[in-house]
């Protein structure tokens, strides 16, 4: 490969491998799938447990061609998407109220702080009992596994803005909204950016739970169909396109926030 | 009759029941640079605090020109150059120029940029920037609001000798382009001597005005002139004998 070179650091005196950076993060996955293939191969592993990465492959492609695959794929992206924005929009309003007012947040925090802390999978009886079992409920459940890092790392974030830019803002006679807008919103941005991640990681996790606690398509439902049918290629292959949505998501949103927040000043990665 | 910045019996307390400043009575003259200096602790950025609306008097009137000090009159340059790090230099200038319509915000941000030597720096964040040219922008913010009062806390104190110098000789020609009344803060005993028509000493706590000199040195000001030499040794002498009374309380 063109791009792949070995150089030696001769000040440091070690080897640097130079790969384009998101090949990097692919070397791990791929070198484990090798040698997950060659233990499938020569039958270390019973096939009923732990299907070769090409029978996962496989099993995936057969699904594709009937169009099963994309079905799921739709349905499971469609409920994140909608959960991901319902989830962020109130994120994004209740933690800026909270960040831009004392008073707000001494009203707010304790309440919100308090439903952090109730584990997900205890909202299920709620929301399907006020929802239905369709994808109402599954959307809210996802939306709310994303509200609250996006509230919590917004709100932190505008409470903990330097309060030197505030008096540049007071100077300028900047009112309460124009000093949230102008100052507060702009000086968290890194910090909201962290938490609309935080929000996407939690987005997907809440769609499994969605899914599994009743669909009849998405990636969560080939889980369940998987287990329940004995085909372990189908129960891996669904959790490997979980992974591969939740890395793509998180990268373009990673993408999308770094382009917001490239006036920060901070150090060249290690 | 000359217009007058008047400071009347200012009084400013924080936790303790001494005040940090005051009762402290201060005039002084519109339109030229007023220096005050004095130790840490004297009350100096306090004041000038007071003056920016950033903190509340306990008691005391601050006029300027008759009446109680306007807001949308004051600019302000702290120690640091608190610039917005999410905005170019541009967007720095323009940030308290948001009342105006956009043509305007820009001729007149282009005007400050011109005049402080930014033009071609324009389009850079805070992080691309020198301290001398990020404390450059700060002042062109200040300046680009037109404000009548000027408040600078000891606006080139974290910059190198040889960039102090220029942004002297800088704050100097922004003066005579403006002509706002200035009230520089500093611990530098030169600079003050190098820029100031009016220098105030304060001592505290609580903070006081304990002498005041009008030196007499024709601009520009050169630091090896026999006569600016004589001055800076009159203030060495007044704050030598502050700190001796001081070090004799404790």
């Amino acid at each position: 490969m063109a791009d792949l070179a070995l150089a030696r650091d001769h000040a440091a005196g070690r080897l640097q491998l130079k790969l384009p950076q998101p090949m990097v993060g692919l070397l791990l996955p791929a070198g484990l799938a090798v040698i997950w293939e060659a233990v499938a191969r020569f039958g270390l592993v019973a096939p009923n447990l732990l299907p070769a990465p090409s029978a996962v492959g496989v099993s995936l492609y057969r699904l594709a061609l009937t169009g099963e695959l994309w079905t799921h794929l739709a349905a499971t992206c469609g409920r994140m998407a909608l959960g991901f924005a319902l989830g962020t929009g109130v994120g994004t309003l209740l933690g800026a109220v909270g960040g831009g007012s004392a008073m707000a947040r001494r009203v707010l925090d304790p309440t919100i702080q308090g439903l952090r802390s109730v584990p997900s999978i205890a909202w299920v009886p709620l929301f399907i009992l006020w929802l239905g079992i369709f994808e109402a409920s599954k959307v809210a459940l996802i939306a709310l596994g994303v509200f609250f890092p996006v509230y919590l790392n917004l709100m932190l974030g505008m409470a903990q803005v330097d309060r030197k830019l505030i008096e540049v803002g007071k100077i300028h006679r900047l009112g309460r909204i124009a000093l949230i807008w102008r100052i507060l919103l702009p000086a968290s941005l890194p910090s909201y950016v962290a938490g609309l991640r935080g929000g996407l990681g939690l987005g997907w996790m809440f769609v499994i739970a969605a899914e599994l606690m009743g669909a009849s398509e998405g990636l969560g439902f080939l889980l369940v169909d998987g287990q329940q049918t004995g085909r372990p290629a189908l129960v891996i292959g669904a959790l490997l396109l979980f992974a591969l949505l939740g890395k793509l998501s998180d990268l373009a949103l990673a993408r999308a926030g770094a382009a917001l927040v490239r006036w920060q000043d901070v150090a060249e990665a290690l | 009759m000359a217009k007058l910045l008047q400071i009347s019996g200012l009084v400013k307390r924080f936790e303790a029941a001494r005040p940090v400043v005051g009762p402290l009575d201060l005039v002084l003259e519109s339109g030229r640079i007023t220096a005050i200096i004095g130790r840490s602790g004297a009350g100096k950025s306090t004041l000038l605090r007071l003056l920016a609306g950033l903190e509340r008097a306990d008691g005391g009137t601050a006029r300027f020109d008759g009446k109680p000090i306007d807001p949308a009159d004051v600019g302000v340059v702290f120690q640091e150059p608190r610039l917005m790090p999410w905005l170019d230099v541009a967007g720095n200038i323009a940030f308290g120029l948001h009342h105006l319509r956009r043509p305007e915000r820009a001729a007149a941000v282009a005007e400050v940029l011109e005049i402080v030597g930014l033009t071609p720096h324009s389009g850079k964040y805070p992080k691309q920037l020198s301290g001398g040219m990020a404390q450059r922008v700060a002042l062109a913010r200040a300046l680009a609001v037109r404000p009548r009062l000027l408040l600078l806390d000891e606006p080139f104190s974290a910059l190198d000798p040889l960039t102090r110098l220029a942004m002297q000789e800088h704050l100097l020609a922004l003066w005579r382009h403006y002509g706002p009344t200035i009230i520089l803060i500093s611990h530098d005993m030169d600079e003050a001597l190098a820029l100031a028509d009016h220098i105030v000493v304060l001592d505290g706590p609580p903070g006081r005005v304990v002498a005041e000199f009008g030196p007499d040195l024709p601009h520009p000001r050169r630091r090896t002139s026999p006569g600016f030499q004589r001055w800076h040794h009159r203030l060495v002498a007044v704050l030598g004998t502050a700190a001796r009374e001081e070090i004799h309380a404790i």
